[in-house]
């Protein structure tokens, strides 16, 4: 370990209750929210599958639960988990709040099990990524506040003179995550179960891919950067990369994320000066996300050799490869005349995945697999060689995924476009839909790939759990097992 | 825009632009200056055991971020972006899309105009053409009409000889240019459930299906106060207002008696929408040709 580790006795208890149930949920969530998505992805191949339990079965009513269940469910518990993990930790503090914590990991599972009701009954307000209706959106926003009074509240009582540049990750996270539900959530209620936007036409569809572009940019990147910024340099035991590039690069992403949502609206209704400033603001994202992933890989330097011996670390430098290539997929399909091509093809959804799966899922799993040992008081996982197997098929499955529709993609962009000699087109919609299939296909097989991991890790929890306690780890450390 | 969106929009933007440039510029080197001591390369934070290193911003990293700044520039001077500021190319979507339109419309007015003087009867049997008017089909009204024009619940047969609004060249090309709208009124208050049970076995018996003889006689009296006036006294229908034949066992709304019941209960409203602005005079008279050509018998297709 570092010589530079803190003294035992040095820090208070720290609650690890709730981190240990948010870990737990992190991993049910996932082969819930994945396995929901490998149904639908059935159901693209194979149509009948849709009339499992019509209508609630229907890919229109699952696909929403499929979203909800994996980016808030899975990524939303291992957001909260570790993020009061890593605050403790960092500020050498307790978590602050008393009620407040057990209040918001049941609150926020109160939520998703209402999500996961509702959907299936066709109740939504048909907002992307904000489909629940206005009473469980009350919830949240109830939950959030909470979970920002237990974060910032432990900030406040911190024992170090600095905070860590996981908590400016984190805590931009939840700031910007209240406005945004806040300001686009907002509806007139109709009934209980029924309510009408707040904004009309242009307006309500550029507050609600403002609100959805940054789900991806807050929700899913600067909460899990945050991750990062504690697990790789812990996981690796070494020296964040450089503190000047953190500082840079925080203040660019979350400055600039927020005026890229204009980019899901290209040649449509928005005003053209809103549509320019998305893809300009999308292109100089580029660097600022890249700086998120050299300070994360770079920290490995004098410490590659351990990727070899640490499949937890692999997790974690692999999604951080993803990261990057995701990160720069992004601004390139910004550009109008990419968009053009790319736009409502299979390449938006396998572009999402490369970062859902690539980034977000294999972040979270490398630093669930860092702490289930240390939140149950044992030195490792039950297995180790399970994590390396869970690695690959993780890997495999992303990449089968992404590739199969990059090809889905940009083959549907181009039949669109293509004229006969006489200027109609040359293929009809549903040509393209048949054309499609193989990939399909493909990018069913590869989420198997990536749910089957998901079940050999709970397995592996579970066993880990399950194992006699009398082996208590040093709880400030885990030895990567060789 | 009004003169203050104008402003703040400009001026969000730019100072936005402006604060990264600084954070950027004034973090470019080491935090900490290490004349005390050289060897030391961190900040001398620690947190949980984790130190950080007090490295410069990697120098291509740096050189990438100030061109994406140039990029910034030179793009919101050429195009509209920065509030109500035109950019210097006076481009704009919808020239760029009349632009595009209008050099499709050179290239291929053209291959469509030549057979603009030619009737439909003689258009329907020219391979050629009714190549064009296939593909005009597939991607313009087979989502309706099904692939091979024979329709689904609620949208006609183009293949069955069987016309709501006339069958003739002129009358097809009617219908698609300015559509059509089905106006059947609902039932339901005027006659009561007992009364659309009476009639539907009427309406059934006029196509020789199974139906109730007894009930059919009370329901060709409400057939003929209410129904004559479109539907005819023979019930073969009128194609001047779009009702259907109901003698040819042909159901748009299914010919089950609860299908039946339901069309006299509620009423059918089918909308076919006008294709005039969309398509256009030339490639609406192939279609016209082409639908025209559906009905034809086979070896004449």
């Amino acid at each position: 370990m570092s010589s530079n580790l803190v003294k035992a006795g040095d820090h208070p208890i720290y609650d690890y209750r709730v981190v240990r149930q948010f870990s737990i949920m992190t991993i049910v969530w996932g082969i819930v929210g994945m396995g929901v998505g490998v149904l639908i992805a059935a159901q693209l191949c194979w149509p009948e599958l849709n009339n499992l339990f019509q209508p609630f079965t229907h890919f229109g009513r699952l696909r929403p639960l499929h979203t909800n269940a994996v980016i808030f469910a899975f990524g939303g518990c291992a957001l909260m988990g570790t993020s009061f993990y890593v605050v403790q930790r960092t500020c050498q503090a307790k978590l602050w709040g008393g009620w407040l914590v057990p209040f918001t990991f049941w609150g926020w599972q109160l939520v998703i099990v209402l999500a996961a009701i509702t959907l299936p009954l066709g109740l939504t307000s048909s907002k992307e990524y904000a489909e629940l209706e206005w009473p469980i959106d009350i919830l949240i926003t109830l939950v959030w506040v909470a979970y920002a009074l237990v974060f910032f509240g432990t900030i406040v009582k911190r024992k170090t003179s600095h905070i860590y540049v996981a908590n400016w990750f984190y805590g931009g996270f939840i700031l910007t995550i209240a406005v945004l539900h806040i300001v686009n959530s907002a509806a007139i209620p109709v009934n209980l179960f029924k309510s009408y936007s707040a904004y009309a036409g242009a307006a309500d569809a550029m507050v609600q891919w403002w609100y959805g572009h940054n789900a991806v940019g807050f929700f899913l990147t600067a909460g899990f950067l945050g991750m990062m910024y504690y697990f790789v340099p812990k996981q690796a035991d070494r020296p964040v990369y450089s503190y000047q590039l953190s500082i840079v690069h925080f203040w660019a992403l979350i400055s600039i994320y927020i005026w890229a949502g204009a980019h899901h609206l290209h040649y449509s209704a928005l005003p053209d000066w809103a549509q320019s400033l998305g893809m300009v603001m999308s292109l100089i994202l580029l660097a600022p996300s890249w700086g998120g992933m050299i300070n994360g890989i770079m920290t490995l330097s004098g410490a590659w050799h351990k990727l070899r011996t640490d499949p937890t670390l692999r997790f974690l430098v692999v999604s951080l490869s993803f990261y990057g290539m995701s990160t720069f997929e992004g601004p390139m399909m910004s550009i109008k005349t990419v968009n053009a091509l790319s736009h409502n093809t299979d390449w938006t959804i396998g572009h999402v995945h490369s970062g859902a799966l690539g980034w977000v899922a294999m972040i979270s799993i490398g630093a669930i697999y860092h702490l289930l040992p240390i939140l149950f008081g044992r030195k490792e996982m039950y297995s180790i060689k399970w994590i390396n197997v869970h690695f690959w098929l993780a890997t495999i499955g992303t990449v089968l995924y992404i590739a199969a529709l990059w090809v889905n993609g940009i083959m549907q962009g181009l039949m669109w476009r293509a004229f006969n000699d006489d200027g109609t087109l040359t293929y009809s919609f549903v040509e393209t839909v048949q054309a499609s299939h193989h990939g399909y296909v493909v990018r069913f097989v590869g989420g198997v790939f990536f749910l089957s991991g998901m079940i050999l890790m709970a397995y592996n929890a579970y066993r880990t759990a399950q194992v006699a306690r009398e082996e208590n780890a040093d709880t400030s450390s885990t030895a990567p097992a060789i | 825009m009004s003169i203050f969106w104008n402003f703040w929009i400009i001026g969000l933007t730019l100072t936005n632009l402006a604060l990264l440039l600084w954070v950027l510029l004034a973090n470019r080197k080491v935090a900490v200056s290490d004349d005390d001591a050289p060897e030391n390369r961190t900040t001398g934070h620690i947190y949980d055991g984790i130190e950080e290193y007090d490295n410069p911003l990697p120098s291509w990293w740096f050189k990438m971020f100030l061109a994406s700044f140039v990029f910034a520039a030179a793009y919101l001077a050429i195009y509209p972006g920065l509030g109500s500021f035109k950019g210097l190319a006076g481009w704009t979507q919808v020239n760029q899309l009349e632009g595009e339109q209008q050099k499709a419309d050179e290239l291929y007015s053209e291959q469509f105009g030549m057979y603009n003087a030619m009737p439909i009867e003689e258009l329907a049997r020219d391979s050629d053409a009714m190549k064009m008017g296939l593909r005009l089909f597939a991607n313009n009204c087979a989502v309706c009409h099904g692939a091979d024009g024979g329709g689904n619940y609620g949208f006609p047969n183009l293949t069955d000889h069987d016309w709501l609004y006339g069958g003739e060249p002129a009358a097809i090309k009617q219908t698609i240019n300015a559509g059509r709208t089905g106006a059947m009124p609902g039932w339901a208050a005027i006659l009561g459930e007992d009364g659309i049970r009476e009639t539907t076995e009427y309406v059934l018996s006029l196509s020789d299906r199974d139906h109730d003889a007894e009930l059919a006689v009370a329901g060709a009296k409400h057939f003929a106060q209410n129904c004559v006036a479109c539907h005819s006294a023979d019930g073969k229908g009128n194609q001047m207002m779009g009702a259907p034949n109901l003698t040819d066992d042909i159901w748009l709304y299914g010919g089950e008696p609860q299908d039946i019941r339901q069309s006299l209960r509620e009423g059918r409203n089918g909308v076919m929408p006008a294709q005039q602005e969309l398509l256009k005079e030339s490639r609406i008279h192939l279609l016209a040709a082409y639908v025209f050509s559906l009905s034809l018998p086979l070896d004449e297709q």
